[in-house]
């Protein structure tokens, strides 16, 4: 007999058209659609096929190095004196943050669909550096495109992508950003259709990507819920992530998304705040429109350009957000909330001297809206937050933020 | 008039017996009185059909020079509807060139698509190109075009295999504009005998005229292009010349309209027998 499906299934996303209610899509070049087309096909062959499953598996465990631990971070509870919290400890992947989870399944899609060159775009490199990585392990070639402003704040990611063998291509168009990088990355694509395979990194994108993204990104997800099973011996109360284009959030919301008991809650990024226009929160400060291959909430002027995204995590500085996310907000399964850099940089730093793990600049987001979260949900709460990366490769933004000179 | 404008075209130059020559020019480039000099020029310099892009911050499918064009478009403050007063401003001079524009999705988000279709109509457009709306996203605009008799001309390309050309065909009306190189525009060079085949399966598929564009950007190519295909269309060999005057501090209206007349010579003589004979 037929399971009968709850009344909202949030799992019944996207549609065949690759729509998550209002959003998603496929919004690219006509010239695009027929590769879109078949990467689609062979996205859903490959994740049906217990051997490309089997192989998956293998790597995430012996290179990537999952399962990764679900900890109780018990000075951060103390401190905020209320529910438990439990960090998700992503940053102890190989290559320090959750980045690579999706990087090992799509480089394998790649393989089996015979494509040998290999594109992406990176902000702050560290999707580029999970990128490169792959590429190296598995011997294809790699160009990842890198907005110029983002080039000279990372320089340490550009020189760890060059060790990999990954070609670097500084974009100077339009705010030489993240989302220029991607406008690169797409003509690219448009022009190299053949023997090219467009890596992305966010749960963003023409579908499948946002699809496909989430589905190698879940593995987060699907171990928290066993892991906190086995420690609590119930679900979390609340799961936090930080919100960008929004793979690691997605990743984690996406097994407890018919868990309604289950408060999901994505931080954008508000830079120096929601009253100025030097902020990345899409969902918070903009509106919906299209770009990149996806109908979502972006931020952008009057008439429909897209404007400039600002925020101290290069990782979160994209005016565009995962249709997925678009959806859960609206919807309002899930809540998404701001953080801006000021309280970004003091939640870094409390991470590191409480806990002796520094967390990255996007993660710092997520932790930074703990102690609302810890005081509402009380004592008897539990939070899980993704700790989706470590905080090494921001040291000298740190640095400078707080004035000091290493 | 709108669709009619743009069979009525086409209808004449079959008659004549020769290819259209279809000129890109970006709305407000290099400002907002020199784009409507050039516009008001170019039937006179042999365009027999306009396409007028609306400018938008990030242009994937544009190669460099048209995301120059459109950077310095924005600077000037060029929105979408500056790009409608630009050609209602055409139209009181000119009632029988089809004006087409071409742009991306997220302008016309902001009116909505309905509201975008009737003043659009108002403004003397008579179709409309939108480089990242395929046909599987197509319909809600569609409609909205279908309701004010406007074209949504749709872009064919060198991926577009046969299981696919009915997908791309279909509700499209005016002319269907084939992507000759798999690319960005301006960069890659068309190869006109790699070309014909597809616009004769193309031609057939739609029942509709086919302009080539994308990589058309000499006389000698036009010429080429012009001998297999209904229309040519020339983009960013044309918003170079406007690069090139702002450098050289030329006149920038004489020097755009100096390149469409050289342009128009060619394909308008393609085809005559004695040219190359």
């Amino acid at each position: 007999m037929n399971q009968i499906a709850p009344l909202n299934d949030y799992t019944a996303y996207p549609d065949r058209s690759g729509r998550f209610g209002d959003y998603g899509g496929r919004y690219v070049p006509e010239t695009l659609m027929p590769l879109v087309h078949e990467l689609e096909a062979a996205f859903r062959a490959a994740i049906a096929d217990p051997a490309f499953r089997r192989e998956l598996d293998g790597y995430l465990t012996h290179y990537v190095g999952r399962p990764s631990p679900l900890y109780f971070a018990e000075r951060l509870t103390r401190k905020f004196g209320g529910a438990k919290v439990y960090l998700k400890r992503e940053e102890l992947n190989h290559t320090g943050a959750h980045k690579i989870n999706n990087c090992m399944g799509q480089i394998l899609l790649a393989m089996r669909m015979g494509k040998t060159r290999i594109i992406a775009e990176t902000g702050a490199g560290q999707h580029g550096v999970a990128t490169a990585t792959v590429c190296a392990r598995f011997g294809l070639p790699c160009v990842v495109y890198m907005g110029a402003v983002d080039v000279e704040r990372q320089k340490p990611n550009v020189f760890r992508m060059n060790l990999l063998g990954a070609k670097v291509e500084a974009v100077t168009s339009g705010s030489s950003t993240l989302k220029d990088a991607m406008n690169e990355a797409l003509r690219d694509w448009v022009t190299n259709v053949h023997d090219t395979y467009y890596l992305i990194g966010s749960a963003a994108g023409p579908h499948p990507y946002p699809e496909m993204v989430r589905e190698f990104q879940a593995v987060m997800g699907r171990e928290t819920r066993e892991q906190i099973l086995q420690v609590e011996g119930r679900l979390p109360d609340a799961v936090v992530a930080c919100v960008g284009g929004g793979s690691n959030a997605i990743g984690m919301f996406h097994p407890f998304l018919n868990d309604e008991g289950v408060r999901l809650i994505g931080v954008e990024a508000s830079g120096d705040g929601m009253d100025t226009e030097r902020h990345a929160a899409a969902i918070n400060g903009g509106r919906p429109g299209v770009l990149h291959g996806n109908r979502t909430y972006l931020i952008q002027d009057p008439v429909g350009q897209i404007a400039e995204a600002h925020s101290i995590s290069a990782g979160l500085d994209y005016p565009g957000i995962g249709p997925e996310h678009a959806f859960l907000h609206d919807v309002g399964r899930a809540e998404y909330l701001t953080c801006t850099d000021r309280e970004a940089l003091a939640a870094f730093q409390l991470c590191a001297e409480l806990e002796g793990i520094i967390p990255a600049l996007e993660t710092s987001h997520a932790l930074a809206r703990l102690p609302e979260i810890c005081a509402e949900l009380g004592p008897e709460g539990i939070i899980v937050v993704n700790l989706s990366g470590r905080g090494d490769k921001d040291v000298n933004t740190v640095a400078q933020a707080l004035g000091r000179s290493i | 008039m709108s669709r009619a404008r743009i069979d009525a075209r086409f209808a004449r130059l079959r008659a004549e017996g020769r290819a259209g020559f279809v000129t890109y020019v970006m709305a407000g480039d290099p400002d907002p009185e020199t784009a409507l000099a050039i516009l008001e020029g170019l039937p006179a310099a042999g365009a027999d059909l306009i396409e007028v892009g609306f400018p938008f911050s990030d242009p994937l499918a544009e190669g460099p020079p048209i995301q120059r064009a459109a950077q310095r478009a924005l600077g000037r403050g060029m929105t979408l509807q500056k790009t409608l007063d630009l050609v209602a401003a055409f139209r009181r001079k000119d009632t029988e060139t089809p004006v087409i524009l071409m742009g991306y999705a997220n302008p016309l988000e902001t009116p909505g698509y309905v509201a975008f279709a009737r003043a659009a109509a108002e403004a003397g457009v008579d179709g409309l190109i939108v480089v990242d709306i395929p046909p599987e996203e197509a319909d809600p605009l569609a409609d909205a075009l279908d309701a004010e008799d406007l074209s949504l001309i749709r872009l064919a390309t060198p991926t577009t295999d046969d299981r696919r050309l009915p997908v791309v065909v279909r509700r499209t009306s005016g002319f269907v504009y084939y992507v000759s190189v798999a690319g960005v525009t301006g960069v890659k060079e068309a190869d006109a005998g790699a070309v014909a085949p597809n616009v004769a399966r193309v031609r057939a598929a739609s029942g509709l005229p086919v302009a080539v564009g994308f990589g058309v950007r000499t006389e000698e190519r036009a010429a080429e292009v012009a001998r297999i295909a209904d229309a040519v269309v020339v983009g960013s060999a044309l918003v170079d010349e406007v690069a090139d005057a702002l450098a050289a501090n030329e006149d920038v209206t004489g020097r755009v309209l100096t390149k469409v007349a050289a342009l128009a010579k060619s394909v308008r003589t393609a085809r005559t027998p004695s040219r190359g004979a």
